[in-house]
């Protein structure tokens, strides 16, 4: 018995599998077992002690949903917009902080990055107080100093969304600068000094060497960026307190997953909801990929 | 040069400070302070996701029992009742746990429990325009009607209509709701406005011209984020907003005068969108308390408001019928309210739903209703007592300019009913995030809005 649980043990062919058994099993677990039951569950109509089988009509409602289709409007925009902001200035900046001109390098990076270390909940909660509707806001406050009417923040589209996408920038800047600069310390010495013997100015090195050097970063931050971007809830959550924002301006896909399962005791279509945003996600970042040549096997 | 060198350096120090300040905010993030922060701006803040508890402990072998609420004043009134029974009946001591959770969160825990089977409470508040989403399929709650039998006689029925499915009662009232007008009364007397005069929306769109003339002060609330006023004067032109088959309904002639009313108000200048989207926001408490506005429309549960929250209006608040389009409607609707329930899971059911009937329909429970929550309870024998209903001693005889139940008695036979049936949360939910908005903010078209909120809650429901 010894014997052949030692052999076993000590076979080179079994190891590698009983050192990441545990992986699995919790990826099983955890993951896979849930993604096929949300699967399972879209196609059911699920009430309290009666699970009914309905086929597509989880579905087919969703399509003629107005609510769901503004989450899903809202949440693209706010990935667009948080992938036009939160790549090229990070970038920018950590290029600055990598400089060897640049001053007091460790007190930006600091700076920048103490946001992240907040709780969102704590953030939102300040960033809806600071933008609350009242005279006496922090902001209404501000521009009164300007000489312009207090507004109502978040009560409009575009100042509600503003606000969401500051809420972002104000949080993230740090955490993807920090990915850009370690991916500009593995950026070798020479490669610049070369640039200058032949008289490369600075912007060639950036556009020349740099960004194509960072291009691994950069899809790596584009993959969690446009998912984290599709997959927004707590910050929508705590800007408006709850998840419902006058005219739906702040409902995202998981705020609707949230609302319909949770809110309103509907989980087989806030399922269906979940199955769009996977797929949604799973396209959306498989076509990035598949251009930024992710796949291609390496040379 | 001196200077400026200790200078830096307090700068310096200050900047390593704040560092560590933040850092460390960011870690206790919710415990302490976020509390203050809430109480100024946000009644149901979910900062405090936490909870806070009160436990009523009783005599030896006593039996826990636990509660969920979402209102911390319910868990004072359930905390003395506990104390009651506790001394009333020695062979059944309870020890009593109560947890006060936020609105929204409360209620997403118990759907959570329920549908997984684990971690309900024994007891649980529920708010009336919640509870149809308790009660689908196969309710997860017990049965009380049994339970609830020696006490049906003497309580107004369509208030356990609302906690009840298939002829089953799931949840027991706390209170009738009857809406009514609350006037203050020291902006009235400075514009020269008789509150008692007022019997039609006529007289008050001029008594409320002259308010706007005379002092700085709005005659009305205009909500964006509340049903209650709209629902008042739905009641009184005897519809509903939602069909008997629990169907959406709102793209009436009905609803439609009932939502131009308020707009004629804000057209007129008289009314104006209160701070929070409703009157029962602490934001729109700051806005009552600083003389905003003239009159509130409000069910009789929210004298405890007044107490709580707005003590400096104390002597200065009259109540009074609403007023409607023609007499002889009826002037009042029963509207909120709380089913308290007892969970399918819990070890102690026979005992929970024999308290819980005990302390909220009997006849000494329903008078700790009136002294402690001030809510017109649905025990109608209380209401003509007048030992209790008079008691120069209770709080709110003394706040208010006169008393309760001389109005409520008053319209007693005119108090009408809203449906709350499985359209009721989607629809709500619909209204008061979309529709309201659009009409008053924005200014859409009236019927347009109620034509897209009943599409899409149709759809929903479908």
């Amino acid at each position: 018995m010894t014997k052949f649980f030692k052999k076993f043990i000590y076979n080179q062919k079994v190891a590698p599998y009983i050192f990441i058994f545990p992986f699995v099993l919790i990826f099983c677990i955890f993951f896979i077992y849930p993604m096929i039951y949300t699967v399972v569950m879209s196609f059911q109509k699920i009430l309290p002690g009666e699970n009914e089988f309905i086929g597509f009509s989880n579905y087919s409602k969703l399509f003629r949903d107005s609510v769901f289709f503004k989450a899903v409007a809202n949440s693209f925009v706010y990935m667009v917009l948080t992938l036009v902001l939160l790549i090229p200035f990070p970038m920018l900046f950590a290029c600055m902080i990598n400089s060897r001109t640049m001053a007091a390098k460790e007190f930006f990076k600091s700076v920048f990055f103490l946001p992240a270390l907040t709780s969102v909940v704590v953030a939102g909660t300040i960033f809806r107080l600071a933008f609350s509707e009242s005279d006496s806001s922090l902001m209404n406050q501000f521009i009164q100093m300007l000489g312009f009417t207090p507004i109502k923040w978040l009560k409009m589209r575009e100042t509600g969304f503003a606000v969401l996408l500051l809420l972002a920038c104000w949080r993230w800047t740090g955490v993807n600068m920090l990915y850009f600069l370690s991916g500009l310390k593995n950026i070798p010495e020479e490669l610049y000094e070369s640039a200058d013997i032949d008289g490369a100015n600075s912007w060639a090195k950036f556009t020349k060497i740099t960004v194509p050097m960072l291009k691994p970063t950069i899809i790596y931050v584009m993959t969690i960026s446009v998912y984290a971007g599709l997959a927004m809830f707590t910050e929508s959550y705590m800007l408006w307190g709850g998840n419902n924002s006058p005219q739906n301006i702040g409902i995202t896909i998981v705020g609707y997953l949230y609302r319909q399962g949770i809110e309103k005791n509907n989980m087989g279509y806030a399922s269906a909801v979940g199955i769009v945003l996977l797929v949604l996600a799973m396209v959306l970042n498989l076509t990035q990929l598949k251009i930024n040549g992710l796949f291609k096997k390496e040379d | 040069m001196k200077k400026s060198k200790s200078g830096k350096k307090l700068l310096a120090s200050l900047l390593s400070f704040g560092i560590a300040a933040s850092l460390l905010g960011g870690c206790s993030s919710g415990s302490s302070g976020s509390k203050e922060d809430s109480s100024k701006s946000e009644a149901e803040s979910s900062s405090e996701a936490q909870g806070e508890s009160l436990t009523v402990k009783g005599g030896e072998g006593a039996t826990d029992l636990s509660m969920w609420v979402f209102v911390e004043i319910h868990g004072q009134f359930y905390a003395e009742m506990v104390k009651e029974w506790n001394a009333k009946n020695p062979d059944k001591q309870i020890n009593l746990t109560v947890t006060t959770y936020p609105y929204d969160d409360m209620h997403n825990k118990l759907t959570l429990a329920l549908q997984s089977g684990e971690g309900a409470p024994d007891l649980c508040d529920i708010e009336v325009g919640k509870f149809p989403n308790f009660l689908k399929g196969t309710p997860q709650l017990a049965d009380l009607t049994e339970y609830i039998k020696p006490y049906k006689d003497s309580i107004v029925p369509s208030r356990l209509a609302l906690y009840s499915k298939d002829g089953k009662n799931y949840g027991v009232p706390t209170h009738v709701g009857a809406t009514v007008m609350f006037y203050n009364t020291e902006i009235l007397d400075k514009a020269g406005v008789d509150y008692t005069k007022i019997k039609t929306w006529d007289d008050y769109l001029k008594a409320g011209k002259k308010v706007v003339e005379k002092t700085d002060a709005y005659m009305g609330t205009i909500d964006t984020g509340g049903l209650n006023n709209y629902l008042a004067v739905l009641a009184e032109l005897g519809s509903d907003y939602t069909t008997e088959d629990g169907k959406p309904n709102v793209d009436t002639p009905e609803m439609v005068k009932a939502i131009s009313l308020f707009k004629s108000f804000k057209d007129a200048g008289i009314s104006e969108i209160i701070a929070g989207g409703h009157s029962d926001t602490e934001e729109g408490f700051g806005e009552i308390v600083a003389g905003k506005f003239a009159s509130v429309i409000e069910p009789l549960w929210y004298m405890s408001r007044f107490t709580n929250y707005m003590p400096e209006l104390s002597g200065k608040i009259a109540i009074a019928p609403l007023p409607v389009f023609e007499e002889g409607q009826k002037r009042s609707v029963g509207l909120g309210g709380t089913g308290t329930v007892v969970t399918k899971t819990s070890k102690n059911l026979k005992l929970a739903a024999e308290w819980l009937t005990w302390a909220k329909l009997s006849e000494d429970g329903n008078i700790q209703i009136w002294k402690i929550l001030g809510f017109d309870p649905v025990n109608t024998a209380m209401w003509t007592n007048k030992e209790v209903t008079h008691d120069p001693e209770n709080k709110y005889v003394k706040y208010f300019k006169n008393n309760p139940f001389d109005v409520l008695n008053e319209i007693r036979d005119e108090i009408s009913l809203i449906k709350s049936n499985e359209a009721v949360p989607s629809l709500a939910n619909y209204l008061c995030t979309t529709t309201f908005n659009s009409i008053f903010e924005d200014g859409a078209d009236i019927e347009k809005a109620l034509k897209d909120a009943q599409e899409q809650v149709e759809l929903e429901l479908g």
